[in-house]
């Protein structure tokens, strides 16, 4: 498919996601809900990179970089949060 | 058949080395902001866990109607720019600009629905500090929900601010330039920048407006 | 002398004028793009904020050689020690090496004619200028007491004095370090000369880089960090209060992820800068090079594991302080194998003990003991009692006055000739790197033992008993302030009446000692192809000699 074609695919699913997210954000589903939104988010946000962004036509230096981000956040979290669940 | 690259910068030894830095450092740019915003969710985050009824509770005070419109505003917007991205590689002009011109007026219709939202939030004294007032027993809960709404919807805004400045310019840089083609790489990381805000944005959305609306 | 027969010969004899030449308006050095004129940029500004915390620094020693506080009122006192901390830490180390040297010689050392982004790289020295002056105009507005960590609630809610003066010019200055590290990590991996693979980059250059992406990926969080607490500040709210709700410790936790790795952005650079310099005057490639490329991105990496360790009394989680201090106890091993690899070169090599050899010698020790202190600091249990003691002060110290500023002096010495095209004189450069060893020991090596006695930190008075000691300190303060203003005088003596400076006066190995001494604005006549090992000097200098 061309690029245009895939980029309003992109589009539509990326829409859809926003319909799913807001209809479920109505749902009863306890704790669920910031997992179940953030999973979306998470859905869209690999859309947004891999088909609007071009990250694997990028290169895998890009790619490596951009997972590095990514993973220094991770570090941020995981070490500040273990912190915060183990407190007495 | 594309039209000839940029003109290559004295440090480099071709257009595809240039473009390749210039992508790059792009990307690396990204990170930091990453870090920068991922700084602000891992407060969100501490905050939340400490205060998930509050947090749900002061939540159903965001406007879902102008959070949603936003999200759908800046998705169409990142579509608009991926395409103008395409098309400058091509060489094109005018549908470049229009594209481009396109996406940052959405952006601007963001930061109008933003600021209106932010306009009512602060009629109803929920703008944290001295102004704040909130009448519920949680109320200190409730307030650092907003510093926090504030905070980083603030400086997302700032950041979809510069960005239409940035698609603004490119969009009439393509427009007057002898060589649109030689635009591209600029294009392409403006639009890097672009759908980096419109990621952080994806994130926000769920988090303030979404949280405590089941019955 | 025997000449260079490196197989990468050298660049042609110029035909333009050098780059200090060039063009010798004010105007053309204030809007150059040249990475080598944007390195002395740098290196007029750092040097002016060195002294000014410096200064800051001489009167603390004033005061505490006796126990009283007698000159300074306390809050004066506090302000001084906010002021040496914050100009020291972001307006001097971080900077340092890397925007001083690493902007001279990054494109010249990987055979490029510039970094990926010059007029970035101009950029980054007018973002830390502006930073600059809010700290200086926070210092003249009445100064900050908070301390360079800036912790809240004080800072947030509490302290008077320009504190966001003060953090806005620390967030301002830290997008210039984004910039640079940003500008070091795609020159490196984009714009290598033919033939430099990874393992044949000067080890500078693998320090550069890894504190690159230290830079990067560690600053927005500062960054980020300062801004809150200077909303909460502005605005009233409680984002660190806990009278509002908030956790100062999250503000630590924040401070702390990027303050951490930060250390390793100050030192990193500084154990390049003695990787060159120990080869060079050993006349030996560095023992265990893969060994010394890869710690340096193991220190970076696990850098970012550490920080909790200057929370271990904050009120954070013993089992979290637990975790912290194994990982602190990992990362101090590549820096070991790095001090190893060291002394392994120098084992049967070739010694003399020029300038530069004698600042890369003192830092091998200094570092070592300042790193082995750091280690009674990471066991948890040891820290309770000496965290907030002179022990900390004397274990940062030795680790970056000990190691990284005498990094950078040996480094500053060793790439003179390359820079001004002057030989510094070499007799007094001798006289002052031994004063400043002798004075930075007798000046920190009490401390450690004031600490461990119970002398807190950050007071203008102190119980007599710790009189001697603090004298003995103040004492050595006296003697590295003659010590570092010493080099000024004869360095800056060396620009006019110093001996021109053929291209390679130490017979080093490396590209930059193949351009003329000083380079040509676009450095290279002709882009080299490099088809050997780093630090060749074996075959270098007995070409004719066999080796197993």
């Amino acid at each position: 498919m061309t690029s245009t074609q895939r980029n309003a695919l992109a589009l539509a699913l990326l829409m859809m996601l926003l319909g799913v997210t807001l209809g479920a954000a109505y749902l009863d589903l306890g704790v669920l809900h910031t997992p179940a939104a953030m999973l979306i988010g998470l859905v869209k946000a690999v859309l947004i990179v891999l088909i609007f962004m071009r990250l694997r036509p990028s290169g895998p230096l890009v790619m490596l970089a951009f997972a590095a981000g990514l993973f220094w956040l991770l570090i941020m979290f995981t070490l500040t949060l273990g912190d915060y669940f183990t407190r007495a | 058949m594309s039209e000839p690259a940029a003109e290559i910068a004295h440090q480099f030894v071709d257009a595809g080395q240039q473009r390749d830095a210039a992508t790059f450092g792009m990307w690396i740019f990204l990170c930091t902001e990453v870090l920068l915003f991922g700084a602000l969710f891992l407060g969100y985050t501490v905050y939340r866990l400490q205060n998930p009824e509050t947090f749900d509770e002061a939540a159903a005070h965001t406007l879902i109607v102008a959070g949603s419109i936003n999200t759908a505003i800046l998705l169409v917007s990142s579509f608009c720019v991926a395409v103008a991205v395409h098309l400058a590689e091509q060489g094109e002009r005018l549908r470049v600009t229009l594209l481009l011109c396109t996406a940052a007026l959405l952006g601007a219709l963001f930061l109008a629905v933003k600021a209106y939202e932010y306009h009512l939030k602060i009629q109803e004294g929920l703008f944290p500090g001295q102004a704040f007032h909130f009448s519920g027993p949680h109320s200190q809960g409730v307030e650092m929900f907003f510093v926090l709404y504030f905070t980083m919807t603030g400086l997302h805004a700032l950041h979809v601010a510069v960005g239409v400045a940035v698609l603004t310019g490119y969009g009439v840089a393509v427009l007057l330039a002898q060589r649109p083609a030689r635009l591209a790489t600029a294009v392409d990381l403006a639009g890097l920048y672009w759908h980096f805000v419109d990621i952080v944005w994806v994130f926000l959305f769920p988090l303030f407006y979404l949280v405590g609306r089941a019955p | 002398m025997n000449p260079v027969l490196s197989q990468t010969p050298l660049q042609p004899a110029a035909s333009k004028p050098d780059y200090l030449r060039a063009a010798q308006t004010l105007g053309s050095w204030l809007l150059t793009t040249d990475h080598k004129r944007i390195g002395i940029l740098y290196m007029i500004s750092i040097t002016l904020l060195f002294f000014i915390g410096g200064v800051a620094a001489a009167l603390l020693r004033l005061e505490l050689t006796t126990p009283a506080g007698d000159l300074l009122a306390s809050a004066t006192y506090n302000k001084l020690f906010t002021m040496h901390g914050v100009i020291m830490v972001w307006f001097f180390l971080i900077p340092s090496v890397p925007t001083v040297l690493g902007n001279f010689l990054l494109p010249l050392m990987i055979g490029a004619r510039d970094v990926a982004f010059p007029r970035l790289n101009l950029a980054s020295w007018y973002i830390f200028m502006f930073g600059a002056f809010f700290a200086v105009f926070a210092i003249v507005a009445g100064g900050v007491d908070t301390g360079w960590t800036f912790y809240t609630p004080y800072s947030s809610t509490y302290a008077n004095g320009a504190v966001i003066a003060m953090a806005a010019g620390v967030f301002i200055t830290g997008f210039s370090s984004i910039a640079t590290g940003l500008n070091f990590i795609v020159t490196i991996h984009k714009m290598r000369a033919p033939g430099l693979t990874w393992f044949r980059l000067p080890l500078f250059i693998w320090t550069l880089y890894t504190t690159s992406l230290i830079l990067v990926l560690a600053t927005p969080v500062l960054a980020i960090t300062l801004f809150l607490m200077a909303l909460e500040r502005i605005f009233g709210v409680g984002i660190f209060d806990p009278a509002l709700g908030g956790d100062p410790i999250l503000f630590q936790h924040l401070f702390w992820f990027y303050s951490h790795p930060a250390v390793y952005i100050m030192i990193l650079p500084g154990m390049g800068v003695v990787s060159e310099i120990i080869a060079c005057f050993a006349r030996k490639r560095i023992f265990g090079y893969r060994f010394v490329a890869y710690a340096s991105i193991a220190i970076a990496v696990l850098g970012f594991l550490v920080w909790g360790h200057h929370m271990f009394v904050s009120g954070q989680s013993v089992y979290a302080g637990a975790v912290f201090s194994l990982l602190s106890f990992l990362v101090a091993v590549p820096s070991a194998i790095k001090v190893f690899n060291w002394t392994a070169t120098l084992y049967k090599g070739s010694i003399s003990f020029d300038t530069p050899m004698l600042y890369a010698l003192g830092f091998i020790g200094l570092f070592t003991v300042g790193g082995l202190t750091g280690l009674f600091l990471a066991s948890l249990a040891v820290d309770v009692h000496l965290t907030d003691t002179y022990f900390v002060i004397a274990h940062f110290h030795y680790v970056m006055v000990g190691g990284m500023v005498m990094a950078y002096l040996g480094g500053l010495h060793f790439w003179w000739p390359k820079i001004t095209g002057r030989l510094y004189p070499e007799f007094p450069a001798r006289i002052s790197a031994i004063a400043i060893f002798a004075g930075f020991n007798l000046t920190f090596f009490p401390q450690f033992i004031l600490g461990m006695l119970g002398m807190p930190r950050r007071y203008h008075a102190y119980a007599d008993e710790f009189q001697v000691l603090n004298v003995l300190s103040s004492a050595g303060a006296s003697i590295l302030a003659v010590g570092y203003i010493l080099p000024l005088a004869y360095m800056l003596w060396s620009l006019r009446y110093g001996k021109p400076a053929p291209p390679n006066p130490w017979r080093a190995t490396g590209l930059e000692w193949t351009t003329p001494s000083p380079p040509p604005t676009d450095n290279f006549a002709i882009i080299p192809t490099v088809n050997e090992a780093p630090y060749a000097y074996e075959t270098q200098d007995q070409p004719s000699r066999d080796y197993v």
